[in-house]
C-alpha cells in the first residue's frame, strides 16, 4: 500500500495546476463574452482581445 | 441583418436619445494618457455578424483605437484618442442600423463580489474533490497509520480552502451577530468552523473520525447557491441599467459672454440660462424665458397630452421638449428639483417595506437556536449517562454538523434563481429573491395609466373610415415633427402609398401644428381652430384637422392605446383572485375610458403623494399591494408598495425603484410573474419542509452517537440534491405563449369590443 503513496502527491498536483489555470483565465477575461467568443471563431480576422477591466481586478 | 430584427421589442418603446459630444465626454473616463474609454449599450446586438458590423464601423473612425463589442452583455468598450473631440459613435452605429445608448462607466459599481465568490467556489471545489478522494480511501477501511496521515493531508488542504472559501459566510454571520441579529449564515459558519475544529483534535489525537469533507464539501454546495443567486442579480442589475437614460446628464447653459458649454445637471444653478433643443429633456426645475413648445410630461405627471410651454410657464425637471427650442431659466438646483423630490419621496415611503425579513433568515431564526439547544441537551445527556467528556463534546458537535442547514442555506435561493431564470426568459428582470418572495404575498393590483397600461403613443381613432388619400397626406406632413399625434399618424399611414404632393416649406408652430407650402396650396395639420380660417366650419370633435388652403379636409380623433393584452393581462389578475385598481395622474376624461374598457374601478388627477397615500390605505387595511407603474410620480409609490413592477420605458428612478421591469409590450408579463412568484413560494415551502424531514430523521441518530464522517457526507448531500431537484422542478414551465385558455380569450375579446 505504501509503495503507491507517490501518487497523492502527484494527483494533488493536478488538481492545483487546475485551479491555477481556472483562476488565470477568470482574470484574463476569458469568461466576459461567452456569446461573442462563440461567435467570433467564424470571423476571419486577427483577434486579439483588449483588457476592458482594469488592472488589479 | 435578418436575425437582428427581434430586439425591436426593446427599443420600440423608447424615446429618441441624442447623444452630443459632450455627453459622450461626460460619460467616458480616461484609462491612459491622451485616451479615453467609453461604453455603449447596443440592445439589439444579436450575433456574430452584429459583432463584426459593430467593430469594423466604430474601428474605421478617426481617432479610435480599438472597439471590442461583447455580445453576452450587449456592450460595446470604445477607446479612442482626445485629440478632436470624440468620434460620433452613435450616429455611426445607426448608420449601421444599430440603436446606441451611452453607458455611464461612472455609475457602474462594480464591486468585484462575482469573481470573489467564483474564486471562493473553485477553491472549495478543488479542496473538497482532493478531501473526499482521501475520506474514500479512509471509509474503505484504512489502516490506522494511513488513516492519520490521510487525515494530516486533508487538514492541510481544508486549513488554507476553508480560510479563503469560508470567509463569505464567517464575514456575514459575524455582521449579523454583531447587531444581535441571526441569520442563516451563523449556524452555517458555526457548523463549519466546529467540524474543522473538532477533525483537528481528533487528527492531533489519532481518532478515528474527522469530519473534514463535511465541513469543506458543505461550502462548495452552499457556494453554488450562493453564486447562481449573486449572478441572476447581476444580470437582472445590467439588463436594466443598459436601458437608455431618460434623465438628462447635462445641458447647454449660456454664459455672460454669450457663449454656451455644456454642463452635468449637478452643475447647473438657479439663475443660469439653459438652451434646450427639441427632443432634449428638462434638466432642473426652471421657467422658461423665451420660445414656445409643447412637452411630453407622460413622464412625469401621467397626462398623456402634451403641454404648451410659453414665456413664463414653469417646466419640471424630466419632462421632454417636442416641438420648438426653448430658453429656459433654472429655478432650482438638482438636488431641489422635482426629480429628486420624488427620489426622497420614494426613500422615505420604502421605510415601511425594509421591515420585511426573507423567508430563509426568518426560517434560521427559527432553526438555529432550536439546532443549539439540541446540541446542547445532547451534551448534557451524554454527560449525565456516561461522564465521559471528550465522548460528549464529539457527540453533540457531530449533532451540529449534521443539522447544519446545507439543505435549508441552498432551499430558498436556488428555487429564486430558477423562477428568476424562467421570468428572464420570457422578459422580466428580477431585482433580488426577496421580490420574489413579496410579489407572491400580494393580493391588490395597481396600475398606473399612463405609459404603464397604455402605451406612452396616442392612436389614431377608426383609422380605416379615413380616405386614405388624406391620411397619407396628412402622415407626410406629420413626418417633420415629434408631437405624438403626428407620430400617430405616420404610424397609421405606414402601410399607405405615400402622398404624391411634394412640399415646399413646412413650419411647426408650437401649440398649433404644422403647416406646408405646395405650389401655392397651403396645408396645415393641427388644432383645428387654427387651421381653419373660419373657426365655425370645424366638423365633429376632431382634435386633429388637416386643411387645405383653410378648408377642412379631414379630421383626426385621437385615444390611448392600450398595451398588448392589457385586457386579458387584466382579466387574469382578476381571476388569479387580485383586487386590480387604476389610479392615475391624468385627466378624468381619458382615465375613465381606459378603466371602462378594462372594467375595473379608477382614481384620476392623483398626486403622487396621493398615490402613497391610497396604497397606505390599503396597507392599513390588510391588504398587500402590487403596484405597475412607469412614471416620475409612480415612483414614490413603487416603493411604498409590497412589490412593484416598471416597463423598460419607465423613468430611470422608476425603474431603479421597481422590483422587477419588464422588457417586452405585453402586459401578460404581470400575470405571469404573478403565477411564477406563487409557484417559487410553493417549492420554497416544500423544499424548507424536506430540509425539516431531513433532520428529523437524521437528528436522532446524531443524538445517539452513531453518526460517523461517512453517514453524514452521504446525508448532507442526499438532502442538498433533493431540494435542488425539486426546484428544477420550475424550470419545465412555459413562457408566456398563447396559455390564454379559451375562455379568457373570448372574455378579452368582449373588452375589445366594447372598447
Amino acid at each position: 500500500m505504501k509503495d503507491y503513496f507517490y501518487l497523492i502527491p502527484i494527483a494533488f498536483g493536478l488538481g492545483l495546476t487546475a485551479l491555477t489555470a481556472f483562476m488565470w483565465s477568470l482574470k484574463a477575461g476569458q469568461y466576459d463574452d461567452l456569446d461573442g467568443a462563440a461567435e467570433r471563431i467564424l470571423h476571419d480576422e486577427t483577434d486579439a482581445p483588449i483588457r476592458t477591466t482594469q488592472p488589479g481586478r | 441583418m435578418g436575425c437582428c430584427g427581434s430586439g425591436a421589442e426593446l427599443t420600440a418603446a423608447l424615446p429618441e436619445a441624442r447623444s452630443s459630444d459632450e455627453e459622450v465626454l461626460l460619460a467616458s473616463r480616461i484609462v491612459a494618457d491622451g485616451m479615453r474609454q467609453t461604453d455603449l449599450s447596443v440592445p439589439t446586438m444579436h450575433c456574430g455578424a452584429c459583432v463584426r458590423t459593430i467593430e469594423k464601423a466604430l474601428g474605421g473612425l478617426a481617432g479610435v483605437q480599438s472597439a471590442r463589442a461583447n455580445l453576452s452583455t450587449k456592450r460595446v468598450t470604445v477607446r479612442w484618442h482626445f485629440d478632436d473631440g470624440p468620434p460620433p459613435f452613435v450616429k455611426t452605429l445607426s448608420r449601421a442600423g444599430f440603436e446606441a445608448y451611452l453607458f455611464d462607466v461612472k455609475s457602474d459599481k462594480e464591486d468585484g463580489a462575482l469573481s470573489e465568490l467564483i474564486r471562493a467556489l473553485a477553491v472549495a471545489g478543488f479542496a473538497s474533490s482532493n478531501i473526499m478522494l482521501l475520506s474514500v480511501s479512509i471509509w474503505s477501511g484504512a489502516e490506522a497509520d494511513t488513516r492519520d496521515l490521510f487525515h494530516w493531508l486533508s487538514m492541510t488542504i481544508a486549513l488554507p480552502a476553508q480560510a479563503y472559501s469560508g470567509r463569505i459566510f464567517f464575514r456575514s454571520g459575524w455582521r449579523a451577530l454583531r447587531h444581535g441579529r441571526t441569520n442563516m449564515d451563523v449556524p452555517i459558519s458555526l457548523g463549519v468552523l466546529l467540524a474543522f475544529g473538532m477533525s483537528v483534535y481528533e487528527t492531533v489525537q489519532h481518532g478515528p473520525h474527522a469530519y473534514f469533507d463535511a465541513s469543506i464539501s458543505l461550502l462548495f454546495f452552499l457556494l453554488i447557491g450562493r453564486t447562481l443567486d449573486y449572478m441572476m442579480r447581476e444580470r437582472a442589475r445590467l439588463a436594466v441599467r443598459s436601458l437608455v437614460q431618460l434623465a438628462a446628464r447635462g445641458a447647454f447653459v449660456v454664459q455672460a459672454d454669450g457663449t454656451q458649454v455644456y454642463l452635468p445637471v449637478e452643475e447647473i444653478l438657479p439663475g443660469m440660462s439653459i438652451m434646450l433643443g427639441a427632443g432634449e429633456r428638462v434638466p432642473v426645475d426652471a421657467t422658461v424665458s423665451k420660445g414656445d413648445s409643447e412637452l411630453d410630461v407622460a413622464l412625469v405627471s401621467g397626462e398623456s397630452v402634451p403641454l404648451r410651454a410659453t414665456v413664463e410657464s414653469t417646466v419640471r425637471a424630466g419632462t421632454l421638449n417636442l416641438t420648438g427650442p426653448l430658453t429656459l431659466v433654472a429655478t432650482a438646483k438638482a438636488g431641489n428639483s422635482f426629480l429628486a423630490e420624488m427620489i426622497r419621496m420614494m426613500e422615505a415611503a420604502e421605510q415601511g417595506r425594509s421591515g420585511y425579513r426573507r423567508i430563509a433568515d426568518r426560517a434560521a431564526a427559527l432553526y438555529a437556536p432550536v439546532v443549539h439547544v439540541a446540541a446542547f441537551l445532547t451534551f448534557i445527556g451524554w454527560m449525565v449517562a456516561t461522564g465521559d467528556l471528550h465522548n460528549a463534546i464529539t457527540i453533540a458537535i457531530a449533532v451540529l454538523i449534521i443539522t447544519c442547514p446545507c439543505a435549508l442555506g441552498l432551499a430558498v435561493p436556488i428555487v429564486q434563481v430558477m423562477a428568476a431564470q424562467r421570468l428572464f426568459k420570457n422578459g422580466i428582470m428580477v431585482k433580488d429573491g426577496s421580490s420574489i418572495e413579496r410579489l407572491a404575498e400580494i393580493d391588490a393590483v395597481i396600475f398606473d395609466k399612463t405609459g404603464t397600461l397604455t402605451s406612452a403613443a396616442p392612436r389614431l381613432v377608426s383609422a380605416e373610415h379615413i380616405d386614405s388619400a388624406s391620411l397619407s397626406l396628412a402622415a407626410a406632413l406629420a413626418l417633420h415633427s415629434r408631437h405624438p399625434y403626428s407620430q400617430a399618424l405616420v404610424e397609421a399611414a405606414a402601410g399607405l402609398t405615400p402622398s404624391p404632393v411634394v412640399f415646399d416649406d413646412i413650419t411647426e408652430q408650437a401649440g398649433f401644428g404644422l403647416q406646408a407650402q405646395s405650389g401655392a396650396t397651403v396645408y396645415r395639420l393641427g388644432k383645428p381652430s387654427w387651421a381653419l380660417a373660419s373657426p365655425e366650419s370645424i366638423v365633429g370633435a376632431a382634435s386633429v384637422a388637416l386643411t387645405q388652403n383653410g378648408q377642412w379636409m379631414t379630421g383626426f380623433c385621437f385615444e390611448d392605446k392600450l398595451r398588448t393584452d392589457a385586457a386579458v393581462a387584466v382579466v387574469k389578475l382578476k381571476q388569479s383572485g387580485l383586487r386590480v385598481e387604476l389610479v392615475s395622474g391624468d385627466r378624468k376624461e381619458p382615465v375613465g375610458l381606459v378603466a371602462a374598457a378594462l372594467g375595473v374601478p379608477y382614481r384620476s388627477g392623483v398626486t403622487p403623494n396621493e398615490k402613497v397615500a391610497r396604497i397606505k390605505a390599503l396597507s392599513a387595511a390588510g391588504q398587500k399591494v402590487f403596484m405597475v407603474g412607469d412614471g416620475l410620480n409612480d415612483t414614490p409609490a413603487l416603493g411604498a408598495a409590497h412589490a412593484s413592477m416598471a416597463p423598460a420605458s419607465a423613468s430611470d428612478v422608476g425603474r431603479c425603484a421597481a422590483d422587477f421591469v419588464f422588457l417586452r409590450q405585453s402586459l401578460l408579463a404581470i400575470p405571469l410573474a404573478v403565477s411564477v412568484a406563487r409557484e417559487a413560494r410553493r417549492l420554497i415551502r416544500q423544499n424548507l419542509a424536506l430540509a425539516v424531514a431531513y433532520n428529523v430523521v437524521a437528528v436522532p441518530i446524531a443524538i445517539m452517537g452513531l453518526v460517523t464522517p461517512l453517514i453524514a457526507a452521504v446525508a448532507m448531500s442526499g438532502s442538498s440534491i433533493l431540494v435542488v431537484a425539486n426546484a428544477l422542478r420550475l424550470k419545465g414551465g412555459e413562457g408566456i405563449a398563447a396559455s390564454a385558455a379559451p375562455g379568457t380569450i373570448s372574455a378579452a375579446a368582449i373588452l375589445e369590443a366594447a372598447e
